[in-house]
């Protein structure tokens, strides 16, 4: 948000929907989506692991796609609209891809699982992955240092058979 | 004795899963407060040496900035190096960040710049001027290995090599089979995906809230109590999710000394987050340099062996870890020399990483065993039957239980390694080799000191506290079924509370230790609370169990009942109501039973088994399946620990392929401190993982049988996997992380 003590400094105004919810925003131009969602807007489910875009932990959905908040200016998203994981389900109702990552145990720590988990969400939209090869190929933006890749990959594939998106379960790669 | 398990060893998903996967679990950097400050700390450009100026003028002027921390201008801390020393601490003295103008490692702390956003803050710390007169920085191992020492003030006393057994050069030159070759290992860092931060939250009668990235809030909590001088009464630590850390969390970080420096010094609430580039300059697996000397006799059966290893630490403490003294013990061998020797470089301080001195020194050995099994020309995992050890000879103690041939047995038999030839090179698939090798793991399974509440209230339900940790373990979840079982109810009505310092008395989260001993703890004040119970009962006029003895009672369905009828005994709420109680609550304190560690000593095993297929042209190694094998007494929650065993494999995929300190070494500076070339497995390098977890009883190792996992899924694995290679390309790769540049340079072997 604007540094009230710093007159000088530049601002810019813009509107975004974040979680269905239009707000405006009076913003410095070198803030991040990252840094906007996880500072003022306490939207902290949305994780920063490198502010690099090399680990997909700040992935959200932006007008459905998704990207890397930690490389997108705030004021270059004017009029979009930003699902969060927080958008996604709540613990008392999830998203399908939550549940399936509860119930697979694809996460340790839960760090990287919030950028997963929005990754995998629009993975399964895009419908380009027909095979777990691709959904690894497709997934590899998002790291896990804790290793639950696996599962992850157990999870996307059961949201993608309960959704039939996937016509035929491949037996082997 | 705990009712037979309804909710123990089932697999069961996280108690805190919901949580986690809604983004709604608050990690360290996540709790607000409005009119918060932000800290971003600059990391130093030279390796060694001292800076001569040091001009903040243009960061204090920045907008939004309201101070600069130097050397110059630091507020006075502890001046004992004895104050500084945290529960893990090393033999040396404790880094005290922005001590003096010195400079002792790359990414060394140099100021710490407060402001009003976290904007301002980072590009203020970018105007900072800094005159340096950088010294010749000496960070290759290599070099220095001349300088080598044991170190004068053992960490442990486990760390020590054991005096050497038989006479194991006279031995190795006698024998008809042997091999000795030397081993490499790059540094490896950590990098969980959390970044290390710490929230302070300052009131106004001084008292803090501070959650920091730890393993163990009790060991922050002092630490900033000692170096600070602050009331304990007054400051409380929480760690109530932690993003990862693998060890890098056990010893308090600059960031929690800077968020508290600030605070109290500003009087006011702050926020520090590290970048990923200063989470290069902490601890790290130190590099190391290895030689293992292997002889056997004409079948095959060890009669020597040698195991010398030398790793890196700092300028300022001797880091220390078990590399080498697991090849006295992994296998039956009457002439065995074990040396280990520590050496100095211009570097942070190195520290625990994933099963510390395993994960290398395991490699080593396991990779040195294939090698022998060549020379042999005996299959690698009938070696490792052959010269199975059934006591540990370097402490000359028996196992407590020691499961590794079901390991062995089962892992091959899910493998397939029966259908294996031996010879390499000898499988291709078009433009692909195709290779098996395996290994076999150790790992200590130790318990702590652990102290535990459970209280019991009226209506039945369970809250446990204790001040352990969740790094992504399942520590929640584990403890929720311990409780669930011992008071036969389910999971929802249990309160989990740890991962606050004021919770009962538990050590870091860190060598597999947490579910032995705070489980033990659990467990034990859960009895004790039931003893309480019958007590009262048997108080109560016509009690129907007024005879009964403590070991023949237990909770079923709401009622304190004889465990051998459940017939006889009164429903808990009648209980309490007449006792006039609202709840009980008992404390327990566990630890390791000295008198059975005198006789006997506590592993876990593991047997790995890899198939990796090589590119022909391009040397591009793809690890297609893994079986992991382990034995680790009793699994309390098969699916997080399946998921605890997956991911120390996919750790030992990357020490074995990817994972690569880089540095500089005419500037010692580490060149790749990003996690785009600081290589680390991504989903496309983790294809088919089967986890095994053999049936092993232990009723030694602890109370509740349970061995630990945290570490024992990484060892053995980088040398399954660089086995694997030498079986498909007949190339033997003895540096680590073996890139396909090592692959495409290398001559073939046979
Ligand atoms: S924080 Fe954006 S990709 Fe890592
Ligand atoms: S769950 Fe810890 S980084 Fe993925």
């Amino acid at each position: 948000m604007a540094d009230a003590r710093s007159p000088d400094l530049p601002v810019c105004n813009i509107s975004l929907s974040i979680n269905g919810e239009r707000q405006k925003f009076t913003l410095h131009p070198w803030t991040t989506l990252l840094d906007l969602l996880r500072g003022p807007l306490e939207l902290s489910g949305t994780k920063k692991g490198c502010d690099h875009g090399q680990c997909g932990a700040c992935t959200v959905l932006v007008d459905g796609e998704r990207i890397n908040s930690c490389l997108k200016l705030a004021v270059s998203l004017d009029g979009a609209g930003i699902i969060t994981i927080e958008g996604l389900g709540s613990p008392n109702g999830l998203h399908p891809m939550q549940e399936a990552f509860v119930e697979h145990d694809a996460y340790q720590c839960g760090y990287c699982t919030p950028g997963q988990i929005c990754s995998a969400v629009a993975l399964v939209k895009e419908g380009h992955a027909r095979s777990r090869a691709e959904i690894r190929e497709l997934m590899s933006g998002n790291l896990c240092r804790c290793g639950a890749y696996t599962n992850i990959a157990d999870a996307i594939e059961e949201v993608m058979d309960t959704q039939r998106i996937r016509p035929v379960k491949e037996a082997a790669e | 004795m705990l009712n037979p398990s309804k909710v123990v060893g089932v697999p069961t998903a996280r108690i805190d899963g919901p949580l986690k996967v809604s983004g709604c679990a608050p990690y360290a950097a996540e709790h607000y407060e409005p009119f918060m400050l932000f800290g971003y700390v600059l990391p130093a450009t030279i390796a060694t040496g001292r800076i001569l100026a040091i001009d903040a003028t243009d960061a204090e002027r920045f907008g939004g900035v309201i101070k600069v921390y130097t050397h110059e201008n630091r507020p006075d801390t502890a001046w004992r190096d004895s104050k500084w020393k945290d529960e893990v601490a090393l033999p040396g003295h404790p880094l005290r960040p922005l001590e003096s103008d010195r400079i002792l490692f790359d990414g060394q702390p140099v100021a710490f710049v407060v402001a009003e956003t976290f904007e301002a803050a980072r590009d203020a710390a970018a105007l900072i001027k800094i005159h340096y007169a950088a010294a010749r920085p000496h960070t290759d191992l290599r070099n220095e290995l001349s300088n080598r020492y044991a170190p004068p003030v053992p960490r442990m006393k486990q760390l020590v090599p054991p005096p050497p057994r038989g006479d194991a050069e006279k031995a190795f030159k006698e024998a008809p089979h042997r091999i000795s070759s030397d081993y490499e290992m790059s540094g490896e860092y950590h990098n969980p995906m959390e970044l290390f931060a710490t929230t302070v939250l300052w009131k106004k009668d001084g008292e803090l809230t501070i959650h920091d990235k730890t393993q163990g809030s009790q060991n922050s909590h002092e630490y900033i109590c000692q170096v600070f001088g602050l009331d304990p009464d007054k400051v409380v630590v929480k760690n109530a999710f932690v993003g990862g850390a693998f060890g890098q969390a056990l010893r308090p970080k600059h960031q929690l000394f800077f968020a508290v420096m600030a605070s109290l010094d500003l009087k006011r609430s702050i926020k520090a987050e590290m970048s990923r580039r200063e989470m290069f300059y902490l601890t790290w697996r130190p590099s190391s340099f290895q030689t293992v000397s292997l002889a056997a006799d004409e079948e095959g059966r060890l009669t020597a062996v040698m195991h010398d290893a030398v790793h890196a630490t700092s300028r300022y403490e001797d880091y220390q870890e078990n590399v080498a003294n697991w090849s006295a013990l992994a296998y039956k061998c009457d002439n065995v020399k074990i040396s280990y020797e520590i050496a100095k470089l211009d570097v942070s301080t190195p520290g625990d990483m994933r099963a510390p001195g395993a994960a290398t020194g395991v490699t080593a050995l396991e990779t040195a065993m294939d090698e022998l099994a060549y020379v042999c020309g005996i299959d690698p995992l009938e070696l490792r039957v052959k010269n199975f050890a059934h006591r540990d000879q370097m402490q000359d103690k028996e196992f407590t239980s020691k499961a590794l041939h079901a390991c062995f047995r089962e892992g091959a038999a899910r493998f397939g390694w029966s259908r294996r030839s031996l010879e390499p090179r000898s499988m291709r698939e078009g433009h692909e080799l195709i290779g098996w090798g395996m290994a076999s793991g150790i790992w200590e399974a130790t318990m702590s000191p652990a102290e535990a509440n459970v209280r019991l209230s009226g209506d039945g339900k369970v809250t446990v506290s204790a001040a352990a940790s969740d790094i992504g373990t399942g520590t929640y979840t584990i403890l929720a079924q311990l409780s669930a079982d011992a008071f036969d109810i389910p999971l929802r009505d249990v309160t989990v509370r740890i991962a606050e310092s004021t919770l009962p008395k538990t050590g870091v989260q860190g060598g597999s230790w947490t579910a032995a001993s705070t489980g033990s703890a659990v467990q034990a004040a859960s009895k004790a609370v039931i003893a309480t119970l019958l007590k009262h009962a048997q108080k109560l006029e016509t009690s129907p169990l007024a005879k009964a003895k403590v070991e023949q009672v237990e909770i079923a369905d709401g009622r304190l009942v004889l465990e051998a009828n459940h017939q006889i005994g009164m429903p808990v709420s009648e209980i309490m109501e007449r006792a006039g109680l609202s709840g009980i609550e008992e404390h327990a304190k566990v630890g390791p039973d000295m008198m059975t560690m005198r006789k006997f000593a506590a592993y876990t095993h593991s047997a790995v088994f890899v198939e990796v297929r090589v590119d022909v042209e391009l040397g591009v190694v793809r690890v297609t399946r893994v079986v992991s094998a382990i034995a680790a007494g009793r699994i309390l929650n098969p699916k997080t620990a399946r998921s605890q065993i997956l991911g120390g494999v996919v750790m030992g995929i990357g020490s074995a392929l990817h994972e690569e300190g880089m540095v500089d070494h005419r500037t010692g500076r580490i060149m790749n401190h990003n996690i785009a070339e600081y290589h680390v497995p991504a989903h496309a390098d983790i294809e088919d993982i089967d986890v095994i977890f053999v049936d092993e009883d232990d009723d030694k190792a602890s109370p509740i049988g349970v061995k630990g996992l945290g570490e024992i899924g990484i060892v053995g694995v980088a040398a399954a996997v660089s086995n694997a290679i030498f079986h498909a390309t007949g190339k033997r790769i003895r540096s680590f992380p073996i890139t396909l540049d090592k692959i495409l340079t290398e001559r073939t072997d046979q």
